[in-house]
């Protein structure tokens, strides 16, 4: 009746996680409980859970992404007190079973639904308004790509609590992620969660190409567009043509798991090295979706931050589009060590160290973006600079793995642990908050504190240096990752060095809770009234801050790149515009609702309660009909009301 | 503050570079959903790629040649061939807005498409009476999940059919109605190429 | 080898530090932490910096030329990163600003060739290094090589020697200056084969055999591990290799077959069960055709063929 499901399932005598569940229960009824007592919940619906506007869906993705952070930070400062602890004949307070959950889920979070939200959610916030149009061609699609996302992260919350986490690292290799050794639902819930997710990425993918080539104001060539919607772009492309191989993957573990099927078993002729490959051919073209779009803002914010125009645009769209092209040419690089020929790890070799030549153009062109610049340094650009120091090191490293001997004695150690968090750390992370820095404004209509925000970036800097370079020497010295306890008693002071680093980067994200807090305390005081308080290049700042909600009330014609600078020198026509009726996309409760089923179908699936699936599958089917079959998506404003509404909006803060 | 712009109406700017402004609704959903049938075949390459890898590893059961009946995978390939052409004729009516017509050409596509799935699904029972089940071996699993996914697509898109000849009849050929008949001939079309690489990859290469 | 300088250290100590010099966004104190952490490493004496092979010195030796390589490079971008930031500040009333400047083919040219330099460099380190350091390459010595064959369990070593006829678990005694020729597979998940003092590592994957040739140049016990992640009992897959001279091993082996069990079908089934932090042991007889049928999968069920096929021979090079 309920497959597997049976009460056994939740950990009433492990205090661990039930203690956590507990807590995260409590913070989300109170915070439902204080939503009910405000009478918040019309608000709550209409404006946010069925908007399909792409602003506040970014924010949303955001949202999901800082709150999921801190549940994959937990599971890092758990493992990193394991490490510190669990020393010599020391066993830790983890056992394997649960300690090989945590950094099991510890990847899946990060990388799934912290890393992916942050950079989706900024991509759907700006690009639209850089491109000088009202949405996203799909915005409907939008709401259910953002709510299908959200299902995996509620799933992955509730294998904390109901059953189990995988316990095979994030990737899930056979023969381990198989039946025979995995024969609970652990790896089902990584699986099917990540189908979820990973069908709601695919269509913000879609989506976003779509728009990015479809969808721009009149006049906005392919090089006339703001290089943050090219990263977008690529990025973009990206997902459309990975996403898929994952899906084909997680599948063929799904049937081998559920149908006997022998995809990657060890009998009956199955090949676990086909996994590793389609993983990796799916994998590696992932971290160039996630650091793509943390190019693309650094790229905006050195320049308006330099005052100048980005050195050689050019190069920088050619690099992008490279990166793109050759991110699927070097898959072979995350398992040297799985036996290849000679000629065939050498090729993959090359082709990793080829790939960091459009990434070093790109470091040199913000170095001379820099040059001769005049620049301020605002918290976004102090993210900036991080960067180039830190994801330089991080790529070095990451050149220095590409060659096959060197990763023969280095493959799997915490060094490459240390590396991909160099590059992620220092390059996706920084971006994403040198992003949110920048365009919170935009976004809410008041800066950022700046002094909370500097004391975030320089924890989160030297927090990440202490947390990783003990590991980069750790892995010299011998010590691979993933273990639950550490033999030799040496490795302790750099343990305890990692540990105090987690510590710091963990103070880091409290003085963005708190810079948070306080800009919000002191917004009056911080109000954006011109809608440009960076003296920005790009089309968003020439809306008010926040937009409204159909962006511009007139399409923009754009002449020139960085259109709004060069129309901020040009001087710009007081006069108003003649304004016509425009079309808005109505609100859609499709994406929760199929979301809500997905979460049910998804849930049901892992313990193969059958009938429940069979509904949730049903039920998300009609929902596509019901929607498929509507009509009126859309509802005019006609052009009086048009004009209303902006002669009321910019009588704000109008310069005399 | 908002830009002013010289007036409302775009004026002709630099058209052939992308600069003509925004695409009408009716490009921009067909390209999208062109964009998720590319997706789609990528998700297929996947598939193709583990049959290819697969397809020897027979684990001392039967094998491809062993099984494959060309006669049969001649005749499904023909329905689905003709049912796409027969699809187009349908789509061109629409267009048309000759909507008999369109209904009778979405009734042959319907019958083709489903005595495509009837032959293949026969072909599986037939199979799995026989021990030769996707859970016997490593090439086994991939033959049937790569047929079985394209099947499992056929299958949608005769539903989707059936759910567009109901809007048809219930709302004529609007222009959305246009647009969601547009995007299941991208499908089904597709569909098709997709069997190709099925036909030579796996049936083909297979039964020699 | 062991002169306890801080080889690699030095080596990021010296450019590195210009960036301190009261420009310094990066700040002192992390770089001596960041000095400590490498001092550290390179006097503890265990790791991939401590070679004790050919192969390890040489892979060591790609690992520092690589990184020096990259250096020169690297070090002058963060330097130039700082001092440019720094410079160009807008309260500098000394810097010359060029603001309307976004393209100058000169500096196009040299921008995109640096790194393709290094690159088409490195490149040809790569494929070199990639084709000298092959694992499956066998080492030239002047002695006959040592045939070993390795299988990972749940969760601990077993180690064949298929022409001394016995095995041990979680030991991995070898004589100094001898090629040893392994043969790698698992009986249950992927595993990795790794002791970081002679070289390369080496996947181990059941139904399949891979292939890695190691040798020790000196006497000494280094630790080796498992590398790829293979269950609850993981963090205690350790053994250690015991480099002996070539009078030692024979001593060893004549003593090993002295004492212990056999390791015949039913001792290999019951060393096969699951168990963790297993002690070192070792089996006076083994089966001779043991690491076949491990490798096909035949060890635990002898009546049963292995269910790989006629299409697919017993035993398996994986790769290539």
């Amino acid at each position: 009746m309920l497959g597997k499901l049976t009460w056994a399932a939740i950990p009433f005598y492990q205090p661990l996680p039930l203690y956590a569940m507990g807590v995260v229960g409590i913070v989300i009824l109170a915070a439902l409980g204080v939503v009910t007592v405000k009478g918040g919940w019309p608000y709550l619906w209409r404006e946010w859970l069925t908007s399909v506007d792409h602003k506040r869906i970014g924010v949303m993705y955001l949202i999901l992404a800082l709150i999921m952070l801190l549940r994959g930070f937990s599971d890092a400062i758990m493992m990193r007190s394991q490490q510190a602890i669990a020393i010599g004949g020391a066993q830790g307070y983890l056992p394997p079973d649960h300690y090989d959950q945590i950094f099991s889920s510890h990847g899946t979070i990060m990388i799934f639904f912290v890393a992916m939200p942050f950079v989706i959610g900024l991509m759907n916030f700006v690009v639209p308004l850089q491109l000088g149009v009202r949405d996203v061609a799909f915005p409907v699609l939008n709401s259910v790509s953002f709510w299908l996302t959200a299902s995996g992260a509620l799933l992955i919350n509730v294998s904390l609590v109901v059953g189990s986490f995988a316990r095979t690292g994030w990737m899930g290799y056979p023969p381990l992620s198989e039946l025979a050794y995995s024969p609970d639902v652990g790896v089902d819930y990584y699986l099917w969660l990540l189908q979820i997710s990973g069908i709601g990425t695919l269509f913000a993918g879609i989506n976003m190409v779509t728009t990015i080539l479809k969808l721009r104001a009149p006049g906005m060539t392919y090089m006339r567009m703001p290089i943050f919607c090219w990263s977008a772009l690529t990025s973009s492309i990206l997902i459309v043509v990975a996403f898929p191989i994952l899906t084909a993957t997680f599948a063929m573990l799904l049937l081998d798991r559920y149908v006997g099927m022998h995809f990657f078993t060890n009998d009956a002729g199955g090949n676990m090295m086909m996994y590793v490959n389609l993983f990796w051919a799916w994998g590696h073209p992932e971290v160039y979706i996630l650091i793509l779009p943390a190019f693309g803002v650094f790229s905006e914010v050195i320049a308006t931050f330099s005052g100048k125009p980005l050195f050689s645009y050019r190069s920088m769209v050619l690099a992008l589009l490279a990166i793109c092209v050759l991110s699927f040419t070097v898959w072979l690089h995350h398992f040297f060590t799985m036996g290849a020929s000679a000629d065939v790890n050498a090729f993959f070799g090359i082709m990793s160290m080829i790939i960091g030549v459009p990434t070093g153009v790109k470091v040199f062109n913000w170095l001379f973006t820099l040059f001769g610049g005049r620049v301020v340094f605002r918290t976004p650009v102090l993210f900036s600079i991080g960067f180039m120091v830190t994801f330089v090191l991080g790529g070095m490293t990451g050149v220095l793995l590409a060659v096959p001997p060197v990763d023969f004695v280095l493959h799997n150690s915490v060094f490459l642990v240390a590396h991909f968090h160099n590059v992620i750390i220092g390059g996706v992370i920084f971006g994403a908050l040198a992003g949110y820095n920048y365009w919170f404004p935009k976004a809410f209509g008041f800066t950022l504190d700046e002094k909370w925000g500097k004391a975030s970036f320089w924890c989160w800097l030297v927090g990440f240096y202490l947390a990783f370079t003990p590991l980069y020497a750790l892995g010299l010295m011998g010590m691979t990752r993933r273990l639950q306890h550490i033999a030799d008693p040496n490795w302790r002071p750099l343990l305890l060095v990692a540990e105090a680093g987690a510590v710091i980067v963990f103070l880091g994200i409290l003085c963005q809770l708190m810079q948070f807090y306080v800009s919000f305390r002191t917004r009056e005081s911080r109000r954006d009234l011109t809608g440009d308080p960076w003296n920005g290049r790009t089309l968003e700042w020439s809306t008010s801050s926040p937009p409204p909600a159909y962006n511009f009330a007139v399409l923009p014609r754009v002449e020139t790149i960085d259109a709004f600078w060069q129309m901020k020198r040009r001087g710009l026509a007081r006069a108003e515009p003649v304004y016509e009726a425009i079309e808005v996309p109505r609100n859609s409760p499709i994406g929760i609702v199929i979301a809500f089923f997905a979460v049910m179908s998804g849930f049901a699936l892992i313990w193969q309660i059958w009938w429940m699936a069979i509904i949730g599958l049903l039920a998300i089917a009609v929902t596509v009909m019901v929607f498929g079959w509507s009509e009126n998506r859309e509802r005019e404003i006609p052009a009086n009301e048009m004009a209303r509404m902006e002669r009321a909006r910019l009588s704000f803060g109008r310069p005399a | 503050m908002t830009i002013a712009t010289v007036d409302a109406v775009p004026v002709e700017v630099v058209r052939g570079r992308g600069g003509g402004g925004p695409a009408p609704t009716r490009t921009v959903v067909a390209y999208g959903f062109w964009i998720f049938i590319l997706s789609d075949i990528t998700m297929f390459s996947g598939l193709f790629a583990a049959y290819a890898v697969l397809s020897d590893r027979t684990a001392g059961g039967p094998t491809g040649s062993d099984l494959f009946n060309l006669r049969n995978v001649f005749i499904e390939t023909m329905c689905l061939l003709v049912s796409s052409y027969t699809a187009g004729l349908g789509a061109l009516s629409a267009e048309r807005r000759q909507r008999e017509r369109f209904l009778v050409f979405a009734a042959f596509t319907f019958v083709l498409g489903a005595a495509f799935l009837y032959i293949e699904i026969s072909e599986f029972a037939g199979m799995v009476g026989k021990g030769a089940g996707p859970s016997r071996s490593a090439f086994l699993s991939a033959f049937f999940t790569l047929v079985g996914m394209h099947g499992a697509h056929v299958t949608s898109g005769l539903l989707w059919l059936v759910y567009m000849v109901a809007q048809v009849v219930a709302k004529g050929l609007r222009p959305h109605v246009l647009r969601r008949l547009l995007c299941f001939s991208l499908f089904w079309h597709a569909l098709d190429i997709i069997w190709v690489g099925v036909i030579t990859l796996v049936y083909l290469m297979g039964a020699r | 080898m062991h002169d306890g300088r801080c080889a690699i250290a030095g080596a990021q100590h010296g450019p590195a530090s210009n960036a301190h010099g009261g420009r310094g966004r990066l700040g002192g104190a992390r770089w001596l932490v960041v000095g400590a952490a490498m001092s550290v490493a390179s006097c503890q004496q265990t790791g991939v910096l401590e070679p004790e092979g050919p192969v390890a010195s040489a892979e060591r030796l790609l690992l520092i030329n690589a990184t020096a390589i990259m250096l020169v490079v690297v070090v002058p971008v963060i330097v130039a990163t700082l001092a440019f930031a720094w410079w160009y500040r807008s309260s500098n009333a000394r810097a010359r600003r060029s603001e309307e400047v976004a393209y100058e083919g000169r500096i196009d040219f040299v921008v995109w060739s640096i790194p393709a330099l290094v690159v088409i460099l490195l490149g040809g380190v790569c494929w070199i290094g990639a084709h000298q350091l092959d694992p499956r390459a066998p080492i030239l010595a002047g002695t006959k090589p040592l045939d070993v064959d390795v299988a990972s369990l749940d969760w601990k070593w077993l180690f064949i020697y298929p022409a001394q006829g016995v095995a041990a678990v979680n030991q991995l005694v070898v004589p100094v200056g001898t090629p040893v020729r392994f043969r790698l597979t698992s009986a249950t998940v992927m595993n990795s084969f790794f002791v970081p003092q002679l070289g390369s590592q080496i996947y181990t994957m059941p139904g399949m055999t891979t292939h890695l040739n190691l040798l020790a140049d000196k006497p000494g016990e280094y630790p080796g591990l498992s590398a790829n992640f293979s269950g609850d009992g993981f963090a205690d897959m350790r053994f250690t290799v015991h480099a002996v001279s070539a009078g030692d091993f024979a001593g060893w082996v004549a003593q090993v077959r002295g004492s212990g069990s056999a390791l015949d079908i039913p001792g290999y089934a019951a060393l096969a069960k699951s168990s963790q932090a297993v002690p070192p042991t070792t089996y006076r007889s083994v089966d001779p055709q043991l690491f076949e049928r491990i490798v096909d999968q035949t060890a635990l069920s002898p009546g049963k063929a292995r269910a790989g096929g006629a299409s697919s021979p017993p035993v398996r090079r994986a790769g290539g």
